[in-house]
């Protein structure tokens, strides 16, 4: 398989044609938007909890390219069901990975579901940042602002 | 001290070029880069040109045999490197029709913008004034004079362009009726629309009102004839590696009068004619803007694209790209899905445009993997797409060295591009 190839597997290309957790999302205020300085392309992201605390669903309102589109899209089933803690790790490690940091970022990629699509965005460097993006605003929408309490 | 410095020679009345056509295919030899990659496209010149041998040999020749720092040894060989970099200022002055004085070496397009802004802008600017820039500028037009404008207190306006791209010169009494307009920021040539600019209208609309004009000529000085008293500018700016030189030089060239009354921007050595521990004076023009040992070398090179281009002839240059953007304009308005950013009268030789349905990160990853190089992204332009609704668009951008086959290789690989994403 070529790097392009790789880059655009199937995977990602319906991912892109069909993003889940794709919503309007008029109310995010203007702060939590992301932009990918490179491009221009943003990114509106909000995080709904259940009960228990816990990631209900992730909806995303995302101009962006196949990569950025998809990423967020794949973002929504990685993340549901976790705690915030959690989505926050699995946002930092997958960041790292992405950039092709840490001792085995293939392999943590592909050991975690359809993430794995995205190992081939490391052999393109300036995809990282539209990779990244929707991972950014997550991290973002998870800090609890000070003297709150999310219940996590 | 200073070496003298040449005079530019007098502008030679043009003749018509009698000579045949240029051959792209024939040029593109010229340069190693493309002559060692046959199936390659390169057509990304509006971001930097690739460079032609000619211009590869004077750095190489420059270092090999005339390497010293100038302005400074009486030794033959840093002699010998004066002449060699006081040569290339005087070669510059002669191709925009200048003064050798009138040119002031900087990094480039921005940092001779920049100059104008912390120099005269900051000397000249304040309450009560304006700045009149165009909606079409590239960043390196506008952000100079936002973070002036933030410290001096004056005013920022713009002169907006219509859906075709064209600058709405119909509004430009409306906002010089006050009288307040200091300078006018304009760019020649619209890097995302392509628009070749009525500088010469507005600069006289702008001097019978009492402003300067400063023209952006990045994307013009490679393609066409630029001549500074026609254009009827006060300051130009441009960038070397723009015009197949090397990256890290490029020109400020203001009228001499002007000059003479703008502080220096930047100290150091080379700017001064004489320093005391408190107090220094400033060297005579154009030294004084010229901090620092310079990019000789770099001098030396741009010196050498433009001899080349002019070897070419601007005119031949300039009606085979007008030739080569029809053709490319026609290909692309046919392929299903793309809408071009500009339709403007004038067009420069670059193609910006938006393809249905499909991302242009996505578009310019798919073409670079058919070996055809585009640029994808705001270009420097956030503004421009801002207006035209878009956040980016992917932008074929040619040169002397551009082919119909390459054209015809782009628009059917967008095709392609626009089946696969779909």
């Amino acid at each position: 398989m070529s790097d392009f190839d790789e880059l655009y597997q199937e995977i990602i290309l319906d991912h892109y044609r069909r993003p889940r957790g794709a919503a309007r999302l008029d109310e995010v205020p203007e702060g939590e938007i992301h932009e990918n300085p490179t491009c221009g392309d943003s990114l509106k992201l909000k995080v709904e909890y259940g009960p228990d605390g816990r990631i209900a669903r992730v909806l995303h309102e995302s101009r962006g390219c196949a990569i950025s589109v998809a990423s967020a899209s794949m973002l929504t089933g990685a993340v549901a069901g976790l705690v915030p803690a959690e989505a926050l790790s699995l946002a930092g490690e997958v960041e790292a990975a992405l950039r092709g940091q840490g001792d085995d970022p293939r392999g943590f990629l592909e050991g975690n579901g359809e993430l794995a699509a995205l190992a081939g965005v490391a052999a393109f460097p300036a995809r990282v940042k539209c990779a990244s993006l929707a991972w950014r605003a997550l991290e973002s929408a998870l800090a609890p602002p000070p003297g709150t309490d999310r219940g996590s | 001290m200073s070496a003298p410095i040449p005079r530019g020679a007098p502008e030679t009345p043009s003749r018509p070029d009698d000579r045949p056509p240029l051959d792209p295919a024939v040029l593109r030899g010229e340069f190693p880069l493309l002559a060692a990659n046959p199936d390659f496209a390169y057509l990304d010149s509006a971001a930097t040109t690739q460079k032609p041998g000619a211009v590869l040999d004077a750095l190489d020749r420059f270092y090999r045999e005339s390497n010293a720092n100038v302005h400074r040894g009486l030794y033959p060989l840093a002699e010998k490197a004066t002449a060699a970099y006081e040569g290339a200022r005087g070669e510059v002055a002669h191709f925009l029709g200048a003064l050798a004085r009138e040119v002031v070496w900087t990094r480039g397009t921005t940092e001779s913008i920049n100059l104008v802004a912390q120099s005269w802008g900051r000397a000249s600017l304040g309450p009560g004034d304006a700045v009149l820039l165009t909606g079409m500028e590239h960043h390196a037009g506008l952000v100079p004079w936002q973070i002036l404008a933030a410290e001096r207190g004056f005013e920022l306006r713009f002169l907006p362009f219509d859906a075709r791209g064209e600058l709405e010169l119909e509004r430009l009494e409306a906002l010089f009726e006050d009288g307040r307009v200091r300078l006018v920021g304009v760019v020649h040539g619209s890097n995302v629309l392509g628009t070749i600019n009525p500088v010469e209208r507005i600069a006289a609309f702008a001097h019978e009102r009492g402003a300067l004009v400063l023209v952006d000529a990045a994307q013009t000085v490679p393609h066409r004839r630029v001549d500074v008293r026609s254009l009827g500018a006060d300051f130009l700016a441009f960038s070397g590696h723009k015009a197949y030189g090397p990256t890290g030089i490029g020109v400020l060239w203001a009228r001499e009068a002007l000059l003479e009354t703008m502080p220096p921007w930047q100290g150091g050595g080379d700017m001064i004619l004489s320093v005391r521990l408190e107090k220094s004076t400033w060297n005579e023009l154009p030294y004084k803007f010229e901090a620092g040992t310079p990019d000789i070398a770099g001098a030396v090179g741009l010196a050498a694209a433009l001899r080349w281009l002019d070897s070419l002839g601007r005119d031949r240059i300039a009606e085979a790209e007008r030739s080569l953007t029809a053709y490319a304009v026609g290909r692309l308005a046919a392929v299903e899905g793309l809408r071009l950013l500009g339709e403007p009268d004038e067009r420069g030789p670059l193609a910006a445009f938006d393809l249905e349905g499909v991302h242009p990160h996505d578009v310019a990853q798919f073409l670079g993997k058919e070996g055809l190089a585009v640029r994808s992204g705001h270009h420097c332009a956030q503004p421009v797409h801002r207006e035209l609704g878009l956040a980016a668009s992917a932008r074929a951008s040619f040169a002397v060295h551009t082919t119909r086959d390459e054209i015809d290789r782009l628009a059917e690989a967008l095709v392609r591009c626009r089946r696969y994403f779909s």
